[in-house]
This record gives structure tokens, C-alpha cells and sequence, in this order.
């Protein structure tokens, strides 16, 4: 699937519901089953900063794709972190580097997008399209 | 005082408490962090920039002494709340940040040697510890930390054996923003001045809720932000007993602050502009002077009985929630609530509560040494102010149940 696919699929996931309460449910559900790092990276090297609760991620590249783990000490924000796995983990580095992340706004999540929250979450999409980067100049 | 105080009236002066937050009835509970400004305040601010606005201190025309004069008794109105013994003694300055690192600079420049030592506690806010801590590394001296309980309490004993170290400067907070601990400040004060070593109280966090008598206390230094206590942010206030003040080298430079300039030196002003470089923010400091005085006008009993109700009420209410820690518990105790509920990151709390409309902090409030004693990496934090009510206490304990409902 394409990432404007997945981010589809998430926002008909979301619009089932109205009221907030039930989408953060679904979030926090989300946050549950997060692919949880190896524990081996979960050190300072990979925490992001910026963040009120720690996020650590993970990302290796395999056949052109790169792989996403993470987790994070906050269920809400392992919840986002996810998604942002979920949309794009398995993707190329030029997909990720190009991946538009609207979505978050589309299903209700748009203040957690503010620079201004402590959530780190502008930081966290900084550093995976960071790490694509990184496996872009790799290939080459 | 013996007035009769109507909640709904002093809510009614507060415009930002009445509106919604994602649909829902705000129900701010940030006050620690920097409380609601009523309608005077903001008025008086406007009213400034209207009518008033001029250079202090330097013009020969009308407006310029209007201001001058107005901006001369907001400093007769704070020295005369806090009883100092002169209007001098009162230097305004940015806020209790400012103050605290005027006061580590200068001070410290007149008093430190390498080798000395300062003695501060393991609960201040990070703004009357790291000044401090800066100030021992630039003169390669010592920062003693005195300790608290689990409770959060200070331990007088240990502060025994500290002062007994002759640390040449004594720093601490009156009311800890993160525990809620109102500190035997007054005991504390008497210990150090035992030894001959002078006192600054952080008093950000008390000037809102509690009287303060400077000369009572004999307190060396005593600071504040106005934002904390109805005001606007911009403007604090440092509050110095003349013969250190006296002796202080300037620490900043330029503006009213000069008497006579040659192209090889400077002399320097009198108290308080010697302290006062620059043009200040006198809008604010007038707004300042109107927060205190609508203060004052509700009165400190009132204040301090109304808001002890509202923090016992909440602590009861919050109590019957499993697995809910509170952080702070002394027996002497401001109007904060300090807690975390089972594993639940203190983030995630916040996020619900804020999306049904209650503001509270979360995170480590500027204290990590704090968040270091008790190993955690944050907490949730409720604080009170005159106009919260306990209707808003039920609103925020039931959004509290919800939110670990959810959670759990």
C-alpha cells in the first residue's frame, strides 16, 4: 500500500467515531500493541528530544526499505507513534522523505502537531524522514 | 478583614476563566505556573499605554513626570505591602528569574571566594538552583543542597549542620512549586543570620497566597513575578535590604542606572535605579501594582482559608482513587496538588484532562532535582488560585477518574 493509502485506511478508522473519548480509546488501544523496540535500543542514543514523554526509535534498512521500531514510557504517544510506524515503516527512503503526515489532523490529532507541545511529535517525523535520509545516501 | 468576598464576583473579573475549551467549561488549575489577570489589571495596562505612556525619569514634560510619579508609587504601594523599611530597597526587575540572578551575580561577585560555598535545598525551582550552581562554578566554589523528606519537608537539623560549613550565601524558596511545602522560613532565617550569612527567599510562589513581612522575617533578599499573583508577566520584583544593596557592584549597565559618564569611567546611581538599567517595562510594573492591590483588597485570610479549603477537598476527593500517589504532604502545605495515579505516564493524564477542559501541569515543573529525589520523571500538578471553586475541584477529580478509566 501506498502511504496515502494507509493514512486513508487510519482516517476511515478514526471517523467512526465522533467524540473524542472513543478516538483516544482507540488510541490508547493503539498504543497497546506498538512493534516494540529491541531492548537493546532503547538507550539515550535513540531517545528524541523534545519529547514531555520519552519516545526511543529504531530503524534499520533492509532491500531499499526502511523498518521502523520504537517505543515509548507514555501510552498516548506510543498510540501516535505507531501510526506514524504504520504509514511509514516499510517504505523507501524517497517515499518517507516525501510522505505528507496531514493525516494526524484529518482524524483529530492536529494539536498534537503544534511545535508548541512538549509531545515531541514534529521531532519524531523529523527523525525517521532523518534516518531515511541517512539510508538514502547510503544507496547511493 | 471582615468584608463579605462573593466568589462569583471575583470570578466575574477574570474574562479568560470564562470560555470553552474544546466545548467544555475551562477549568484552569495551572496556577503555579501563571495565574488569570482580572479586568483592572489589563485595564490599568491599557489605560497606561493610552494616556500615560512616556520615558520615566528623564523628561522635563508633563507626561514623562506623570509617569515617573505613577511608576515611583507602584514601588511606595510593593514596599509598603511587604513592610520594607524603605522604597529603595525595592528594585524592579523582569520577574523572580531576573532578580535571583542579579542577586547571584552581585552578591555573589561581592562575597564569594574560591573555595566558598552557597547553601541551597534539593526542592527549588530551577530558577533559584541553577544561578547558584552557575555562580559556584564560575568562582570555583561549592553548592551545598540541603535535602528534604519523603513528605517534602526540610530538615532543620541537616540545615544545622550545613550552615555549620559557613556557606557565605543562603538561598531558598518560601512555598515549593512542585510540593507545596511552606518552609519554616522564618526559623530558617534566624539560624542563618545566627552565623552572619544572608538570606534570599524565592518567594514566587507565596506572594499570591500568603502576607509577607519582609522585616518580620529579616529577610536579606525577597523576590517575586508579578504573573504568579494576578499580574502581568514582565515584571517582578527584588526585594533587598539596603546595607547589601548598598554594597552590590551593578549588574547591568546603561540608562537611569548612571550618575556621571566620562569617556574614561563611570560613577554609578543611587538605590533603586543603580539596579535599574534600561527603560522598564512600566506598563507592567503599574499592572503589577493593581494585581497587588486587588489582592490585597480581597485579603490574605480569605485568600489563604479559601484555597486551603479547595486543596484539602482535593486531596480528600483525589484519595479515594486507587494506587494514586500524592507528592508533598507536609503538614504545612500551599495550595498545590502534586500526584501520579499506578504507571500511568503523567503525560497521558494531562492529554485527557486537557481535552475535557482542565489545564493542569505535567512534567517535572522546572524541579528535576526534585523528580531525581522520588525517582519519577514528572507528576501531575493541580495548583489553586483565589478564583477556583469547588465545583471545579469535582470537575477535575471526576475528569481524573475518567481519564485512568481510560488508561487503565
Amino acid at each position: 500500500m501506498t502511504t496515502a493509502e494507509i493514512q486513508q485506511q487510519i482516517i476511515d478508522e478514526f471517523s467512526a467515531f465522533d467524540d473524542w473519548m472513543d478516538k483516544y480509546n482507540l488510541l490508547i488501544e493503539m498504543g497497546k500493541d506498538t512493534p516494540v523496540i529491541d531492548a537493546q535500543y532503547k538507550t539515550n542514543n535513540h531517545l528524541i528530544s523534545g519529547c514531555q514523554s520519552r519516545v526511543w526509535l529504531h530503524a534499520s534498512f533492509t532491500d531499499n526499505k526502511v523498518f521502523f521500531t520504537a517505543d515509548s514510557d507514555a501510552i498516548i504517544t506510543k498510540g501516535i507513534v505507531n501510526l506514524l510506524i504504520r504509514v511509514l515503516s516499510g517504505q523507501s527512503p524517497d517515499t518517507i522523505l516525501a510522505a505528507d503526515m496531514g493525516f494526524l489532523d484529518q482524524i483529530g490529532l492536529k494539536e498534537h502537531l503544534s511545535p508548541t507541545r512538549s509531545n515531541g511529535l514534529l521531532s519524531m517525523i523529523k527523525q525517521m524522514k532523518m534516518y531515511a535520509q541517512v539510508f538514502k545516501l547510503k544507496m547511493a | 478583614m471582615s468584608h463579605h468576598i462573593d466568589l462569583e464576583d471575583i470570578r466575574s473579573e477574570f474574562p479568560a476563566l470564562h470560555q470553552l475549551v474544546y466545548n467544555k467549561p475551562l477549568v484552569y488549575l495551572d496556577n503555579a505556573a501563571t495565574t488569570q489577570k482580572p479586568t483592572s489589571v489589563i485595564k490599568r495596562m491599557f489605560q497606561y499605554y493610552e494616556q500615560e505612556n512616556s520615558n520615566i525619569h528623564r523628561g522635563v514634560h508633563h507626561l514623562s513626570q506623570q509617569a515617573t510619579e505613577a511608576f515611583e508609587a507602584a514601588r511606595a504601594y510593593v514596599a509598603n505591602l511587604i513592610h520594607a523599611q524603605y522604597a529603595h530597597e525595592v528594585i524592579f526587575t523582569r520577574g523572580a528569574t531576573e532578580a535571583i540572578n542579579l542577586v547571584a551575580s552581585s552578591l555573589g561577585e561581592l562575597l564569594l571566594q574560591t573555595n566558598d560555598s552557597v547553601l541551597v535545598t534539593a526542592m527549588e525551582h530551577h530558577s533559584n538552583f541553577v544561578p547558584w550552581q552557575q555562580l559556584c562554578k564560575r568562582k570555583n566554589a561549592h553548592l551545598l543542597t540541603l535535602p528534604f523528606s519523603r513528605e517534602g519537608e526540610l530538615d532543620l537539623e541537616e540545615y544545622a549542620a550545613l550552615l555549620a560549613k559557613n556557606p557565605k550565601i543562603v538561598a531558598f524558596t518560601h512555598i515549593s512549586n512542585t510540593l507545596g511545602t511552606i518552609n519554616p522560613i522564618r526559623e530558617m532565617i534566624g539560624m542563618a543570620h545566627e552565623k552572619g550569612i544572608p538570606v534570599l527567599i524565592d518567594g514566587a510562589q507565596s506572594i499570591a497566597h500568603k502576607a509577607v513581612d519582609v522585616q518580620d522575617l529579616d529577610c536579606d533578599f525577597f523576590v517575586f513575578s508579578a504573573h504568579k499573583a494576578y499580574g502581568p508577566m514582565g515584571a517582578g520584583v527584588l526585594y533587598g535590604k539596603q546595607k547589601w544593596l548598598d554594597q552590590m557592584p551593578p549588574y547591568q549597565y546603561g540608562g537611569e542606572m548612571v550618575d556621571k559618564v566620562s569617556i574614561s569611567q563611570t560613577s554609578f546611581n543611587v538605590l533603586p535605579f543603580k539596579f535599574e538599567a534600561g527603560t522598564p517595562d512600566v506598563a507592567a510594573v503599574l499592572g503589577m501594582e493593581t494585581a497587588l492591590r486587588f489582592i490585597s483588597d480581597v485579603g490574605y485570610d480569605w485568600i489563604g482559608n479559601h484555597e486551603h479549603q479547595l486543596v484539602d477537598y482535593a486531596t480528600t476527593e483525589l484519595s479515594q482513587i486507587a494506587d494514586i500517589r500524592f507528592f508533598g504532604q507536609s503538614a504545612h502545605k500551599a495550595s498545590v496538588v502534586s500526584f501520579l495515579v499506578g504507571q500511568i505516564h503523567p503525560f497521558d493524564l494531562g492529554t485527557l484532562l486537557d481535552k475535557m477542559g482542565v489545564a493542569v501541569r505535567t512534567g517535572h515543573h522546572c524541579a528535576q532535582p526534585v523528580m531525581d529525589f522520588y525517582g519519577i520523571h514528572g507528576t501531575v500538578r493541580a495548583s489553586f488560585a483565589l478564583y477556583n471553586t469547588i465545583e471545579e475541584v469535582d470537575v477535575f477529580v471526576s475528569a481524573v477518574k475518567k481519564a485512568v478509566r481510560m488508561l487503565s
